[in-house]
């Protein structure tokens, strides 16, 4: 079987229609949701895996994680990577409040049908 | 982990653990898929979801049925609740179960996906596997003749791609290791190492209430892979057990893995429950079913009580494993909430079995009414590793490892 038809078998429909108990909009993006927390999980147990077994070759001390301590470059850089974490993951929040701003914004539809005008 | 039963020790949180096992305790064999890191997480996630909505999200769709749906349906209504169809519908209606039922939904369709990417992804090794210990065995009958009623096709039972029968190529078992691996999502182990607890819960049964029993020959219909069949086969060694499904992919792993067990006195046929005249008049001693009557329609349970009963020997016995059915005592919402599964998870005569009169039903395919058979199981686990369903509190209705037996005396 091909990489492509198990990807495509694996989330295959089962034969009967999908009942839905939310408004379908946000029953679809629970779901997606839902799967993402579930991957989350599964990171954060290949990262435990992987400290158990540092601990096990001596590699790492218990308790060395819990006990890290950055230095003030090292700070800087981790707390940088959480904000644009976070600027990236909440974009659609900053982009619709920059439209809130924008009261002369067209839609791209609007300047379409603008610019097909002949006269 | 902790042992189960012993006391739990100040301030460690890890003493009082109360949950599934991790899947690793799971026995493997050798058409077992292989399954990375990943995706063990993955199956542990999803039955710890299974097991968080039942615990701590259940209370909450209950208290919403006691204080809102109930009391609005009377106020509306000037009335209370009559049967479970309303109490369904009216709790559709309420936050508490739409946010429950849509996480529930979507906990089966990340498991099926989960598992049947593992299974997709190894299925040609896994036929070859199946292969090298199936093929020209005459324990394995295969008949590409048997049609798939629309009772199995029209919907794909508890949302499972393809079902029990479909095949991806000649000689597939995907949806057998599918089945087989990943169902551990769903019991969360409370059907034990080798998901057969339903199984040793009936030999269990059947040593404590018929000690004299000694089957010769012994059918189960519906068996699948095998889970329930492989421990009725084991306790009594001397005996030959048959067992039928429609599923070619279930019947091929189903071989396999049983000889890959040590399980030698087992036959996998391909047949209908409804026409089983490969096998003459008075064949066996003991029919079973675990966990299947409510897979099938109301037509269908008649040809195949029907056949039960042509198929015993004078003296033999036939034995139904089931979730309970509906009575009058049992409260509106919990047959509402029973009913789940045949309204959203793809089990549609789930709920019309339940409702039936089991005993008459038995009486109509010629048993007689005394010789009817009751009782009540729960599913037998190593409790070393696995949670024990008769000491579990959880309802996770239609799930639990608790079932009712009936059956009869030919």
């Amino acid at each position: 079987m091909s990489f492509a038809d198990a990807l495509a078998g694996a989330g295959a429909k089962p034969a009967g229609k999908r009942p839905y108990f939310l408004e379908p909009q946000v029953e679809r993006v629970l779901a997606i949701t839902m799967t993402i927390a579930q991957e989350l999980a599964v990171a954060r147990q290949r990262a435990d895996t992987l400290e158990r077994l540092l601990q096990a070759k001596g590699v790492l001390a218990p308790g060395e994680i819990d006990g890290f301590t950055p230095d003030a470059q090292t700070s800087a850089e981790r707390q940088m990577w959480n904000q644009e974490y976070i600027a990236r993951i909440l974009r659609i929040v900053q982009q619709e409040n920059e439209a809130a701003a924008q009261l002369d914004d067209v839609a791209s539809g609007e300047m379409a049908d603008e610019l097909a005008k002949t006269s | 982990m902790t042992a189960p039963n012993s006391p739990p020790v100040a301030n460690d949180p890890t003493a009082g653990y109360d949950g599934p096992p991790d899947y690793r305790v799971v026995g493997r064999h050798a058409v077992f898929p292989q399954t990375n890191h990943d995706e063990i997480e993955r199956i542990n996630y999803l039955a710890q979801m299974n097991r968080h909505l039942a615990a701590r999200v259940v209370p909450g769709v209950k208290a919403a049925y006691d204080k809102r749906v109930e009391p609005g349906f009377r106020a509306a209504h000037g009335r209370p609740i009559a049967n479970r169809h309303e109490a369904r519908k009216a709790m559709l209606e309420d936050p508490a179960f739409q946010t429950w039922s849509a996480l529930r939904r979507a906990t089966m369709e990340q498991r099926q996906q989960a598992g049947r990417w593992t299974a997709l992804r190894q299925n040609e090794e896994l036929a070859r596997t199946a292969a090298a210990l199936t093929d020209g065995d005459d324990r394995l009958v295969l008949d590409p003749t048997v049609a798939i009623p629309r009772y199995v096709s029209a919907v794909d039972h508890h949302c499972m791609p393809g079902s029990y029968h479909t095949e991806y190529f000649p000689g597939d078992v995907t949806n057998g290791a599918n089945y087989d691996h990943a169902g551990f999502v769903t019991t969360g182990g409370l059907l034990g190492k080798f998901t057969d607890g339903g199984g040793q819960a009936v030999v269990k049964w059947v040593k404590r209430n018929l000690p004299d029993f000694k089957p010769k020959k012994i059918l189960e219909i519906g068996g699948t892979v095998g889970h329930s069949s492989l421990p009725i086969a084991q306790a009594f060694p001397e005996a030959e057990m048959t067992i039928v499904d429609l599923g070619a992919p279930m019947l091929r792993y189903g071989l396999a893995r049983a000889k890959s067990l040590g399980v030698d006195n087992v036959r996998f046929v391909q047949a209908s429950g409804e026409d089983l005249s490969r096998f003459p008049d008075h064949s066996f001693d003991w029919i079973q079913t675990t966990m299947f009557l409510h897979e099938l329609s109301s037509r269908a349970m008649h040809n195949i009580l029907a056949e039960t009963r042509r198929l015993l020997k004078p003296g033999g016995i036939v034995l139904h494993v089931e979730q309970p059915q509906y009575t009058p005592e049992m409260p509106l919402f919990e047959q509402a909430m029973r009913d789940w599964d045949a309204f959203y998870n793809n089990e549609p005569f789930w709920s019309r079995l339940h409702e039936m009169n089991l005993d008459d039903e038995m009486v109509t395919a010629g048993f007689d009414r005394d010789s009817i058979i009751h009782g009540a199981v729960f599913g037998v686990v190593d409790r070393e590793l696995f949670p024990d369903a008769q000491e579990d509190e959880t309802e996770d209705y239609g799930r639990k490892a608790a079932w009712e037996v009936i059956g009869a005396v030919a």
